[in-house]
């Protein structure tokens, strides 16, 4: 038989600076946002806001958010961009505009990057394509999260390894780290845009969860992606355990025993000393406190949760430089 | 004095199994003789066609496209989609009832039918199976057949119930035409938008199951035999653009056992793989979707060994604002009509050496006789002039830009094709010339 490769031809261009996937990172672009990020990180408060200063920067959400959008936000303010929020609640949106009018209306408005979640995948691509401006994805329905991902490694970079040695990596720089992903995989973002990129760092990623939160098409995302159905096991063998929440409003008709997914894979105190004393436990948010995992673990010793929010605040500044040519991207863009 | 002369041209005519050089009269509108290359010399004609190095085909016939019209002539129009079949060198097209409204009463079909609707090539239609195409209720078989149906669909949607599909099949056996099945278990489709698998997963899609089409297949292969032998009847199943090994094993099975089952492909399920989803290219969004390479290799299979009946192309516009959306809220299709026997010699005859007789059968001898189309798909004397004239070792890109349909929804934008239409004949009318 024939190979095929016919629609090759359709090969779309996205402006630079754009981030729709993690797999669209080199390692040494992943690594120079760590650098980038490591170097605002350490500027003063005056000299961060020349970054983006008279740059304007639009959040277009389309689903909910808390920590997403409040630290892009709060990233592109102290960069001293202005920015803008248009929600679907409160815009023409509500009236049935497209995504591409409603991304041409802000490019019109001035806006030089459009910040964008949407529940339905893909969707940041639309956008890049139809406005041509940077976009960074900041969650497609059961797609990507890249930033997510980005600020998951500072985290844990940060975590295994000391801050000072967070600004850089290569292919090797995860070599013998397990990370475990564990619940709802089938409709994680976090977990695609994990999976996409530790590996690429050395990682192994072990994904845990019923088979019906975790198919066996999941290995599709790439090499040095496993899948491991058994918790404990899992846990085991983790130096970081992450943890994802059961995302009942993208469950369309499926059906779960809670109580049996609890008994089988909560992440709580006495699993943790048993298993994985030493372990970091990392989850995105928003978590359910008593299902996924319990109280004494999220505020234990273990946990870098409270991080992970201060590193994404962190990231998505490098990231906003990036997206608009600025700061250490300046050269790379000329 | 005679019509129309068409000499040095190489005749396929499955139906009669020539593949010969020959000349051709047409006159009013039939073909008048069929003779050996000299024979016709001296009969004097309005127009005469030098044929030299082209293959002379009975024209092609599509049992599968959809026009648009009425109500979404934003997309199509019966001018415009009939058009783009003439420059793809079809002459016979059936449309889908799945109009707005839905084709449902013999008052529409012949409204549809209806010479004022400005079609180029002939165009007939297949009514739908159930008022609304709702899945509840049988549409008036016996007056939508006297008003011209050949054959009887929900398309768009599968015939659901079992019990319905069953009085479907009895009509239509009844009605002496098929029933064309939209073969889709809608219950394990819901919110899905490509193949299931590990590249849905990737791309965070659902992702419609292999099974969503063989299940139905099986069921309607059931429903044959159960009708067959309680009524006596032989129903007619027709199933739609299969995409799936499963679905292509029971259809071959069926067929062994003697049931009277055909089906149809469409030229990009032998074409591509759902890889051309690529990033969201929603002119890779289909349905049934873009399966994966060890289905595309067993559909070209089946169309090698006579597993598939015909090809068909779903042609199915849409604006380009509906395509220029998130993938999930885009529509299903794509246009066809243009690009589907430039892949099929591409693909089928170059490629896997399928003989120029089995491609013409593929599309023009079989649809017409799936469809019951009296004196079409065969060029003897006294059938309708429908005639295509193609370079068959041509080599062009198609461009989306030159297409005759108003819609430019195609995967096929600059893609190879091999075999160019120069004519095509609908009657003993030119409608189409390069």
């Amino acid at each position: 038989m024939q190979s095929v490769s016919e629609a090759a031809s359709h090969r779309f261009r996205y402006a630079s600076g754009s981030l729709l996937s993690a797999a669209h990172l080199s390692v040494t672009e992943v690594s120079t946002v760590l650098h980038e990020t490591a170097r605002i990180s350490a500027l003063a408060a005056a000299d961060r806001a020349s970054i983006l200063r008279g740059r304007t920067i639009a959040l277009l959400f389309y689903e909910s958010s808390t920590r997403t959008r409040t630290s892009f936000e709060l990233a592109a303010k102290s960069l001293g961009a202005t920015t803008t929020l248009v929600s679907d609640k409160s815009s023409s949106i509500e009236k049935g505009e497209s995504l591409k009018d409603t991304g041409l209306t802000l490019r019109a408005l001035g806006a030089e990057c459009i910040i964008l979640r949407h529940s339905a995948a893909g969707a940041p691509f639309v956008l890049a394509r139809e406005t041509g401006l940077p976009v960074l994805n900041a969650g497609d329905g059961m797609h990507e999260h890249p930033s997510q991902a980005l600020l998951d490694l500072r985290t844990i970079l940060t975590r295994l390894y000391g801050l000072d040695r967070a600004h850089s990596v290569n292919e090797h720089t995860l070599d013998g780290v397990t990370v475990s992903i564990t619940g709802d995989i089938l409709h994680s973002r976090v977990a695609r845009s994990n999976a996409m990129l530790l590996p690429r760092l050395g990682a192994r990623v072990l994904l845990c969860g019923p088979e019906r939160l975790l198919p066996e098409d999941a290995l599709g995302l790439g090499p040095g992606v496993e899948i491991e159905r058994d918790f404990d096991r899992a846990l085991a063998k983790s130096q970081v355990a992450m943890m994802l929440r059961i995302q009942k409003e993208r469950f369309a008709g499926l059906e779960l025993d809670l109580d049996d997914y609890i008994s089988r894979f909560q992440l709580n105190g006495e699993r943790l000393a048993a298993l994985a004393p030493k372990a970091l436990v990392m989850h995105p948010g928003p978590m359910i406190r008593g299902l996924e995992l319990t109280d004494e673990v999220a505020d234990g010793s273990q946990s870098a949760i409270e991080e992970q929010v201060a590193h994404g605040l962190a990231i998505r500044s490098a990231l906003l430089a990036r997206a608009l040519g600025a700061g250490a991207f300046e050269r790379v863009r000329a | 004095m005679s019509d129309l002369l068409i000499l040095n041209g190489h005749l396929v005519d499955p139906a009669n199994r020539i593949d010969a050089p020959r000349d051709l009269l047409v006159r009013d509108g039939r073909v008048a003789a069929v003779e050996k290359p000299g024979a016709l010399a001296g009969v004097e004609t309005v127009e005469t066609i030098d044929a030299s190095g082209l293959i002379v085909a009975p024209g092609l016939i599509d049992v599968h496209v959809h026009l648009r019209e009425p109500g979404q002539t934003y997309k199509e129009t019966i001018t415009t989609g009939t058009a783009a079949a003439a420059a793809g060198g079809y002459t016979s097209v059936v449309a889908m009832p799945n109009t707005v409204p839905v084709n449902d009463t013999a008052a529409k079909l012949e409204w549809m039918l209806d010479p004022a609707r400005g079609a180029t090539v002939k165009l007939f239609a297949m009514p739908a199976a159930t008022v609304g195409s709702m899945g509840i209720e049988l549409t008036d078989f016996g007056a939508l057949r006297a008003a011209g149906a050949v054959g009887f669909t929900d398309d768009g949607k599968p015939v659901l119930e079992d019990h319905v599909m069953r009085a479907a099949l009895v009509a239509a056996a009844r009605a002496d035409v098929p029933v064309s099945q939209h073969a889709e278990d809608t219950r394990l489709t819901g919110g899905c938008s490509m193949n299931a698998g590990p590249m849905a997963f990737r791309l965070g899609l659902r992702g419609m199951p292999i099974e969503a089409e063989a299940r139905i297949v099986e069921r309607d292969i059931k429903l044959l035999r159960e009708i067959e032998r309680a009524e006596g009847l032989r129903p007619h199943l027709h199933v739609q653009h299969v995409s799936t090994t499963r679905a292509i094993d029971a259809i071959r099975q069926a067929k062994h056992e003697g049931l009277h089952v055909t089906c149809e492909i469409a030229p990009h399920h032998f074409a591509l793989t759902e890889e051309a989803v690529g990033d969201y290219d929603t002119h890779a969004k289909m349905n049934p979707p873009l399966r994966a390479e060890s289905d595309r290799a067993r559909m070209v299979a089946a169309l090698l060994d006579g597993t598939a009946d015909c090809i068909a192309t779903d042609h199915a516009p849409h604006a380009a604002f509906e395509k220029r959306q998130e993938f999930e809220r885009a529509p299903n299709g794509i246009t066809g009509l243009e690009t589907a026997l430039g892949l099929a010699l591409r693909i089928l005859h170059r490629g896997q050496n399928l003989p120029l007789s089995r491609i013409i059968e593929l599309m023009s001898t079989a649809p017409a006789a799936i469809t019951s189309l009296e004196g079409r798909g065969a060029l003897g004397q006294g059938h309708f002039a429908d005639l295509v004239l193609f370079d068959a070792s041509a080599e062009w890109n198609f461009d989306a830009n030159t297409s005759r349909s108003k819609s430019r929804n195609t995967p096929f934008d600059g893609a190879e094709m091999l075999g160019q239409v120069r004519y095509t004949i609908c009657e003993g009318r030119i409608v189409h010339r390069v």
